[in-house]
């Protein structure tokens, strides 16, 4: 029998898989209240928790599991743990940095738990679980403070340690792919990295998984127009900075709707020697700050990479909803995927 | 041997903000090395006195330098090494145009090694790591560099010593390569080696053979070692030369010559002590490379001979005013990238004297100057407060080459350059973007008649007609000014006009232009998004060769639009005015009692203190007023437009100082606190003195979208209590008075940049008033927050009781409501503000607003609205459906009747 990575690399091979939407948008439909974020043991807890969405998974796992089971059911081979801001650094903030392992391990099994229901009823599609990590809400490349741009706020080992506690979570839990997303700092990512390779030398996990490893999926967000990273590095500067890890794929989410994606995507389309991803919010925010574009306008700018070859895995980001990712399956059934190898071609033409 | 194949079909790949990918075309990589403590005399000084700033200057002049890679090294025995380099390089990383390029983390110490690694983002090298402690540690430090993703050099160092010969270098060399590549497999396009540069002519027989050893590893290591590279520190080689420079930059340079032609793909040398190859005198070279390849038995005596003989060509200080030596139209163009004042008066004039005619000089150097400016701005390599500064620096050359001008003949007129007519519309009296425009389509050739503010439309276009303009640019910021534009269009196309229109202003966009302008004229109607992209398409929509072509694609592309916008309308669904009313804000009113305010009528606040205004400013508005996107303060940390950000700051700080102390403004403020009852989505307001006197009624809208479960239809009128008497407040505060006189000595001077800057400023002392003002009113006047203690950052984020909405903005888009508002604080009596036929406010610097104080008051969108909403307004407000349809055109969900006959006409 296959093993989950086995499984995994069978499929991206044959076809575009599909990621996720977003968690926060779905969760902000059950319009929840205080109470919802408070467990048992959490009740006198003196910060207000709500907001904190990754507390769910231990408070309210039902509306977690709806949620996965949600996207699974329109399509979704590929759902992400409740852990966007799970590490302790972002727990942090509520005074929580103590539950980040459980939290990371909870979210990872009730994600596998979902998952497998999924995957027993139609073992023809196997579904599978990434575990996200944020990038955690402090940069380690920019001062906080104008007046001392050399202080920072955070450091490297800081978020090493931190990551690798988010990791051992995320395994324990059950993840098949661990995902380091929303990058705008390319030296979290770094930090982000080293901490899994950490762990996996500490478990004897080979790195490529092509040797039966864990695979990692990397995504950076592309903050504006100017095509560069919050920290500054362009797309094939960022590219270049992550790729001493044998990855799965490499990618761009957030901040940016499809249509803006586009010529970064291209970029990593053209260069990257791993499999590509891209989940674009549901187009750029309007000027209430929230996000309108609709399913069909999403895959209809979405349908440009597709005919072009430039994905392997497609997803969404900020705004969109089991709605959004419903079409995107139906539209990404109708293209091949890329293949690994044309970034040869592609770099002897420059 | 797959990994090796594979590796010969990759390249060498590094980082910084941007990529260094070493393929085929990219010729000898230069790695910068006066950032180097134990290299640089000058750099080791200013690291042990702590002046990191001058240190930063020192990388970043090697950077302009062309230093492509940055060596950073702080090995030194009076340094707390790993502190200086985690500092070094966080400075560094704050210089986007340093950190644009890799890192170099140099150290014999491998935690000195470490922390620089935990500080890179980018991928660096690591130099350097070997085989002196033995193999255990060589794999370690090989594999700890591999998980920070960095590239290596390695020395050529093993157990028993440095390489000195050419069999130890290519012996050592090839057993760190297996180890690298088979044991800890790492990527062989990522191993640098340094095969060891040591001085020649030294006298010493065993180091006869030092070059030409070096020269052969290298070819050695390029054929044997797939995907290997090769540097090397060249000043080593010249070592014995010493206080003779003229022979050492010759020799470095015969060096690298041939080092290069061997293979060595990148290496350490100082710019400034090299001589150009070919220049170098042929009898030095003939010395020179007899020495490197050990050709004559008595080479060094030559060359030592022939040193004596030379005088030193003494020390190439480069000089920071380098530029002034420059021909003339090189120092122009030079002054105005660079927005310097200092010279470009005498350089006007000797450009003159040159040309022997001064309109020469504005169509030779200086034009060309603001096209290099233009094409910069253009590309995103120069940021809009530079250009405004440019223009600064061009507007004072032309000032004072006009004297020198000939009178125009009488109806001749230079027709060389295009023209552009550009007017804020009539109403509006918005005009800082218009004049950023203005100085940035100046900067790309164009000539600009500016017809200012509150302009009609039969005057845009008889001026239009009368000056032979190419395009007319319609900029407005309220609302009502869209209409205005629409207008204009269609009395283009009566009077028979042609030429493109461009459309711009904050409150225009793209879908506007479609629906409602573009099919009133028949000629080009584009709209701008910003001042960049006004350049660009001013060029295509008028170049002969372009502009059919581009008029029938913008058509297109506009046609499309409105389909897909009437596609859209017909799918948004609304539910009706009745149902939206049955929706309201769930407030439960038996919890709550209105707070009677403490002081009721009006007060007038006539001399605010700027000094205190000034804390509440939120900046971040004031640098999307220059195109710098990014929120303040991190913005002055940006990569991108970070220095400029901080520049303009420090400007805007600057100016703040000048005006506070010299006054060359005054702000006012007016509120009034008022009883009130709530009718329906109207509010009636009562004097505070007599209980039955009706002193107006404020009108207000409701959200009409299909909301989901539990989510209200939202009215500002939900927030007043239902049934009991409620208050409310109003205001209106400016900050624009008495700037006139200034402005009128920036204009003469020619001077857009404090021009704009000066109204950006005030622009923002009016929003600070307004807040300083709503938190007087919390605390003091209505007293209802009494506690509150709010730092300027949370009052920028809202996070006060309370909301102050102002007619215009989303929940209440409405402009009219602003004369309620007017009437009730008779604000012009009061503080001299006053209405124009749009309703905006002049001075344009002014703010005016409600105040509704219930805790769960909170700012939204108004959003599309249906025509029974529309006709529920008209009726409460006493006017026709058609003004009503008028004034809240932006927000109708349909197409009123009458705008449907005017385009099918």
């Amino acid at each position: 029998m296959q093993n989950r990575t086995e499984t995994l690399l069978q499929a991206i091979q044959d076809r575009i898989l599909i990621l996720d939407g977003a968690m926060g948008t779905m969760i902000q439909r059950y319009q929840l209240t205080e109470e919802d974020f408070r467990t048992e043991s959490l009740k006198n807890h003196p910060k207000s928790l709500k907001g904190n969405n990754d507390l769910l998974s231990l408070s309210r796992p039902d509306i977690i599991k709806a949620i996965h089971a949600e996207y699974l059911g329109v399509g979704a081979d590929i759902i992400e743990t409740n852990t966007f801001s799970g590490t302790s650094i972002a727990q942090a903030d509520y005074e929580l940095s103590h539950l980040a392992y459980e939290i990371n391990f909870q979210s990872a099994k009730l994600a596998r738990e979902v998952a497998e229901e999924f995957t027993s009823q139609n073992p023809q599609k196997p579904r599978f679980v990434a575990g996200a990590m944020g990038p955690t809400n402090r940069t380690a490349s920019i001062s906080p403070d104008v007046n001392d741009p050399g202080y920072r706020a955070i450091n490297f080992d800081q978020l090493a340690e931190a990551y690798a506690e988010q990791v051992r979570g995320l395994l324990d839990g059950g993840s098949d792919i661990l995902l380091v997303e929303t990058i705008f700092d390319t030296l979290n990512a770094k930090a982000a990295l080293f901490a899994i390779q950490d762990v996996f030398e500490e478990r004897n996990i080979p790195l490529d998984p092509l040797e039966g490893g864990i695979p990692i999926m990397i995504s950076g967000t592309i903050t504006d127009a100017s095509g560069r990273t919050l920290s500054g590095q362009t797309t094939e500067a960022f590219l270049i900075s992550v790729s001493h890890v044998p990855l799965l794929s490499v990618g761009l989410n957030c901040a940016l709707g499809a249509k803006e994606l586009r010529p970064y995507l291209k970029v990593l389309a053209n260069k990257a020697p791993f499999f590509v991803s891209a989940y674009p919010n549901a187009g750029l925010p309007n000027e209430f700050g929230a996000y309108d574009q609709n399913a069909q306008e999403m895959a209809a700018q979405v349908k440009e990479f597709l005919q072009e070859g430039m994905l392997n895995i497609l997803g969404g980001c900020c705004g969109t909803t089991p709605d959004h990712i419903r079409e995107l399956a139906k539209l990404a059934d109708g293209f091949e995927p890329r293949k690994i190898g044309k970034e040869e071609l592609a770099e002897n033409e420059d | 041997m797959k990994i090796e194949e594979q590796a010969m079909k990759d390249y060498l790949k590094l980082s910084g903000l941007e990529p260094l990918v070493f393929t085929p075309n990219l010729n000898f990589v230069n790695i910068g090395e006066r950032t180097n403590v134990t290299g640089s005399k000058k750099f080791a000084r200013l690291i042990l006195n702590g002046n990191y700033d001058e240190a930063l200057e020192v990388a970043l002049d090697q950077v302009r330098g062309g230093a492509q890679i940055l060596d950073v090294c702080m090995d030194e025995g009076m340094l707390d090494g790993e502190a200086a380099m985690v500092k070094f390089l966080n400075l560094i990383a704050s210089e986007p145009e340093i950190s644009r390029i890799p890192i170099m983390i140099d150290s014999s110490k491998w935690s000195i090694i470490l922390a620089g690694l935990k500080c890179v983002q980018g991928k660096g090298i690591v130099n350097s790591i070997s085989l002196k402690n033995g193999e255990e540690e060589f794999i370690h430090q090989a594999k700890t560099i591999k998980k920070f993703g960095a590239a290596v050099v390695v020395m050529a160092f093993d157990e028993k010593g440095q390489a000195d010969t050419y069999e130890r270098r290519i012996q050592i060399c090839e057993r760190s390569y297996r180890i690298l590549v088979d044991r800890v497999r790492f990527n062989p396009q990522d191993i640098i080696f340094d095969p060891n540069i040591f001085p020649v002519a030294t006298g010493m027989e065993e180091h006869r053979k030092n070059a030409l050893d070096f020269f052969l590893a290298t070819k050695w290591i390029k054929e044997n070692l797939p995907g290997a590279k090769v540097s090397g520190g060249v000043s080593n080689v010249s070592f014995s030369f010493r206080g003779n420079d003229r022979v050492r930059e010759a020799m470095h340079a015969a060096f690298l010559y041939h080092a290069i032609h061997h293979g060595m793909d990148m290496g350490i040398v100082n710019p400034s002590m090299l001589e150009v190859y070919d220049d170098i005198p042929k009898d030095l070279l003939e010395r020179v490379e007899d020495v490197f390849f050990d050709r004559k038995e008595d080479a060094t005596e030559r060359l030592l001979e022939f040193a004596d003989t030379v005088k030193s060509s003494g020390k190439k200080e480069v000089v920071n005013e380098a530029w002034r030596s420059d021909p003339v139209a090189k120092r122009i163009e030079h002054a105005l990238v660079k927005g310097i004042l200092d010279f470009i008066v005498e350089d006007t004039e000797e450009a003159r004297q040159l040309l022997q005619n001064p309109l020469k000089v504005i169509e030779g150097p200086l034009m060309d100057g603001m096209n290099v400016v233009g094409d910069l701005f253009g590309e995103g390599k120069m940021f809009l407060p530079q250009v405004v500064k440019s223009a600064r620096v061009m507007k004072k050359a032309v000032a004072y080459l006009e004297p020198f001008m000939p009178l125009p003949e009488e109806g001749k007129e230079d027709s060389s350059l295009k023209k552009i007519l550009l007017a804020t519309v009539k109403g509006d009296v918005h005009d800082i973007g218009k004049n950023i425009v203005g100085v940035v389509l100046a900067c790309n050739s164009y000539q600009i008649i500016d017809l200012g503010v509150m302009v009609d439309a039969q005057k845009i276009i008889d001026e239009a007609v009368k000056n032979k303009v190419d395009i007319i640019g319609l900029s407005g910021l309220i609302t009502p000014s869209l209409d205005e534009m629409v207008n204009v269009a269609s009395e283009m196309e009566r009077q028979g006009l042609k030429i493109p229109l461009l459309i711009g202003g904050a409150t225009t966009s793209r879908i506007h232009t479609a629906v409602k302008i573009d099919p009133v004229y028949s000629g080009t109607v584009i709209h701008v998004t910003d001042a960049s992209k006004s350049v660009p398409i001013a060029g295509e929509s008028i170049s002969e060769e372009t502009r059919d072509q581009y008029h029938l694609d913008i058509k297109e592309t506009y046609k499309r639009l409105r389909e897909e916008h009437e596609a859209k309308q017909s799918a948004k669904q609304l539910i009706s005015y009745a149902e939206a009313m049955e929706n309201p804000v769930d407030i439960d009113w038996t919890a709550f009692e209105p707070i009677k305010p403490k002081v009721l009528g009006t007060q007038i606040l006539d001399n605010l203190d700027l000094n205190e205004i000034r804390k509440y400013i939120d900046w971040t508005p004031f640098f999307s007023t220059w195109m710098l996107s990014g929120k303040y303060p991190k913005i002055l940390e940006d990569p991108v437009v970070g220095s400029e950000a901080k520049k303009l700051f420090n400007d805007a700080q600057r100016m703040l100082d000048q005006l506070i102390d010299g006054k060359w403004l005054t702000a006012k403020g007016v509120f009034g606190l008022f009883p009130v009852q709530r009718k329906g989505d109207d509010a009636v307001v009562y004097s505070p003195e007599k209980k039955d006197l009706t002193l107006g009624q404020f009108h207000f809208l409701r959200q009409q979208g299909k909301k989901g479960k539990g989510v209200p239809n939202r009215s500002l009128a939900d927030y007043l209590h239902p049934d009991k008497v409620d208050y409310i407040g109003c205001f209106a505060v400016t900050s624009g008075l008495g700037m006139e006189s200034k402005l009128a000595e920036f204009q003469k001077a020619g001077d857009d940049y404090n021009d704009i800057l000066f109204k950006a400023l005030a622009d923002r002392l009016a929003e600070a008033a307004a807040e300083y003002l709503h938190e007087q009113v919390r605390i003091n006047y209505w007293g209802y927050s009494p506690e509150e203690n709010l730092e300027n950052d949370s009052l920028i984020r809202e996070e006060y009781t309370g909301i102050r909405p102002a007619p215009g903005y989303p929940a209440c888009p409405e402009h009219s409501e602003k004369e309620t508002i007017a009437n009730l604080l008779e604000m012009e009596k009061a503080i001299g503000i006053t209405l124009t036929s749009s309703y905006a406010m002049y001075p344009t610097s002014s703010v005016s607003g409600f105040y509704f104080a219930h805790p769960d008051a909170k700012y939204f969108g108004l959003g599309k609205i249906a025509q029974d909403q529309v006709e529920s307004y008209a009726k409460r407000k006493g006017i026709s459906l058609e003004d009503a349809e008028r004034l809240l055109s932006p927000n109708l969900a349909y197409t009123p009747a009458k705008l449907l006959v005017n385009q099918t006409v």
